[in-house]
């Protein structure tokens, strides 16, 4: 049984379902480097290969992140980069793909100085198709999840290795779109995830939801991604992107004309490492 | 705004001081911080854990410290006042604490909490190193393993204590993420916490961060307030007329005024850090220059952009320089139950030396701001008027960097 097909999340994780792989979930830090590279990347990605793209919301003070998310945000927030100009990004990239989902994901603060309610409404309104606040736990569910879901936006939950089973139902109360399966405990970027625990964890979860499991924090190369691939509906690879984009740009940390196909070339490669996992129908 | 019955309940079950505190962090860590309100409840009604506190409080820490008549200082301000005025200064003595401040009252409960949940390893965040100093002294006093995360900013400015952590034993770790100050340093202990979930407690220095801290950092400081009121009992036999205390996260000044709370009489004043002055935006004065927002587990006033991206406190004193504020503090401040001011670095500098020479007592930098709006309000309050000023840490760390600011070589 699955959920009825209603977003762009919904309709590509059903579709990758069809196709028997696991979905590749891309992120990338809206406004890394600048504004306008940023959406040329944004664009290059479901080309490349990208099911799913997370666009990181730059903050001050990313409290999950690892030194490549941190430095890309402040790359981004020297650039000039806010939440309306991530939503901005966002809307001039649906203006070419209305299918591939985007999520924004990043922490409170941003949302809940532009305002909860205006935000919904000019998030849905850009394209938005999901959230991933991770300062916003189940216990702070009215402050955006809920109000999220009634505007149409899926809340998308992280689960972690210390989310057990007795904490589960909590924790996918209220969610929507997929559930964000943390790999290890830690920030994002660090640890090299067990794909056999991995895949245990993923089933455990399963247990407790129809929505679909995508894997992430700590999956790096093609070769991970493909053994995360075997046993998780999705594969979210983030640091490793950021990694590949920095490495691109000049001493001042300006773009190259290196730095767009650095990025869609570890993406293709990732997209073809999971396409060539069959995965079991799904049951 | 409705005004409750009792100004002491807080925070509710969910960690709430009106909209203030709450428990903003990531999934990873909502099992600890859950776990860590349950071990502090238990601990709580446990009369074998208070006694274990109480003797930690009196024959480690030093407890109770005194209450003193600030003779001198008073006569001081009085000769500057009008006929008839001039308030009757006390300084509660937390600076006579083993190690040198009032963080001391706070890391002896956690550490005991620590012990009881059976973790091992202690993380802590610090900013002028005070909070550094305490939980390195009581990780070296029962043998746990000690890491503190401290901006590399401060780590600078705060030699002394940077190497008295050490000497106890404690890894110091320099952060140079983000303004590489308090709040780095904070976010780098959470990123730490968030990796070593299963052996690690997080001692977190003031009544910030997600539920249960706020409540519980301010229940082990309150003893501040409990002594100061049973004293000031037995000295004047009444109750103070006003209490004042320096914040930056506000722990010292949380423990002073809670106990007096629901003494609608007694007038509570909280100084925060106007660094170069408040319109210069040079200051870390979270309350009366920022806003309502959400950082590091609750929410709060911090100081903030239009965009909410966090932005850079200054306070001579490494030890205010954060730019937020416990939340308990940003509800009494919105009903109005405590008035917040502020003292510039350049007032507090002028307390310091002050003090100093009049009481024989050098002040931190941090109550030096305290001190500082003490010299402008007791000369226009009555000479019956009691005043009780939290002297929360002494200034041997600020030695080195009040001596090049007063242009001196050691």
């Amino acid at each position: 049984m699955t959920a009825r097909p209603t977003t762009r999340l919904d309709h590509r994780f059903a579709a990758c379902a069809t196709e028997g792989r696991a979905a590749l979930v891309t992120f990338i830090t809206a406004g890394d480097p600048d504004y306008d590279t940023s959406l040329a990347v944004l664009k290059a990605l479901p080309v490349a290969g990208a099911d799913v793209i997370e666009l990181g919301v730059p903050f001050t003070d990313p409290m999950a992140d690892g030194p490549a998310i941190q430095a890309a945000g402040l790359r981004a927030l020297a650039a000039g980069q806010t939440l309306a100009r991530t939503i901005q990004l966002v809307r001039e990239f649906r203006k070419q793909d209305d299918a591939t989902p985007i999520v924004l994901m990043g922490y409170y603060n941003p949302i809940y100085i532009y305002g909860v309610d205006r935000f919904l409404v000019d998030a849905k309104a850009a394209g938005v198709d999901g959230l991933i606040v991770v300062d916003l736990p189940p216990e702070e569910d009215n402050e955006l999840c809920l109000p999220a879901l009634l505007a149409g936006l899926a809340f998308i939950r992280l689960a972690t290795p210390t989310t057990d089973d007795k904490r589960l139902p909590a924790v996918l109360a209220n969610t929507a779109g997929f559930v964000y399966y943390v790999s290890i405990n830690g920030i994002t970027g660090s640890a090299t995830p067990d794909a056999d625990r991995v895949g245990e964890a993923v089933a455990r979860i399963k247990r407790h939801t129809v929505l679909p499991v995508a894997v992430g924090f700590g999956v790096r190369t093609p070769e991970q991604a493909a053994a995360i691939a075997a046993g998780a509906d999705g594969v979210v690879v983030g640091s490793a992107i950021v990694d590949a984009l920095r490495a691109s740009l000049d001493s001042n940390n300006r773009a190259t004309p290196a730095t767009v196909s650095a990025v869609t070339s570890l993406v293709a490669r990732l997209a073809q490492a999971v396409r060539g996992v069959r995965r079991e129908a799904a049951e | 705004m409705n005004v409750p019955n009792s100004f002491r309940t807080g925070p509710d079950e969910n960690g709430h001081f009106g909209i203030f505190g709450g428990r903003f962090v990531a999934e990873t860590l909502m099992p600890l911080i859950l776990d860590l309100d349950e071990a502090y409840q238990q601990a709580k009604a446990d009369p074998a854990y208070k006694a274990e506190m109480d003797a930690g409080l009196k024959h480690y820490v030093g407890r109770p410290s005194p209450l003193y008549y600030a003779e001198r200082f008073t006569e001081h301000l009085r000769a500057s006042a009008p006929g008839g005025m001039g308030a009757k200064i006390y300084f509660k003595r937390e600076e006579l604490n083993h190690t040198g401040s009032h963080k001391v009252n706070n890391v002896l409960g956690q550490i005991l909490l620590a012990r009881r949940m059976g973790k091992e390893r202690i993380i802590a965040e610090t900013g002028a190193g005070q909070h550094g100093v305490a939980t390195a002294t009581l990780c070296a006093r029962y043998g746990l393993k000690c890491v503190v995360y401290m901006g590399a900013v401060d780590v600078a400015r705060q030699a002394p204590n940077v190497f008295r952590m050490k000497m106890l034993g404690a890894e110091v770790v320099p952060v140079k993420s983000g303004s590489s100050t308090l709040k780095d340093a904070m976010n780098e202990a959470l990123r730490d916490w968030v990796t070593n979930v299963h052996d690690t407690f997080y001692c977190i220095g003031t009544v910030a961060g997600p539920h249960p801290y706020p409540g519980m950092v301010r229940d082990f400081q309150s003893i501040i307030g409990r002594e100061t009121r049973e004293q000031m009992l037995e000295a004047e036999g009444r109750l103070p007329d006003s209490l004042i205390a320096c914040i930056g996260g506000g722990s010292n000044a949380m423990g002073l005024f809670h106990p007096f709370l629901d003494d609608t009489g007694v007038q509570i004043f909280g100084v925060e850090a106007a660094g170069h002055g408040i319109p210069t935006g040079q200051h870390a004065a979270s309350l009366t220059g920022g806003r309502p927002g959400v950082l590091h587990g609750n929410r709060t006033y911090l100081l903030m952009d239009d965009d909410g991206q966090i932005t850079e406190a200054h306070s001579i004193s490494a030890g205010l320089d954060y730019p937020g504020i416990g939340p308990e503090h940003s509800w009494l401040h919105d009903i109005g139950r405590a008035t917040y001011i502020s003292a510039t670095d350049d007032e507090a500098l002028a307390a310091f030396q002050l003090v100093s020479k009049l009481e024989g007592i050098i002040p931190a930098l941090e109550p030096a701001h305290a001190l500082a709006k003490v010299i402008d309000l007791a000369p226009t309050l009555p000479s019956d008027h009691l005043m009780v000023v939290n002297l929360s840490g002494r200034g041997d760390k600020d030695i080195p960097q009040v001596a090049e600011i007063l242009g001196t070589r050691l």
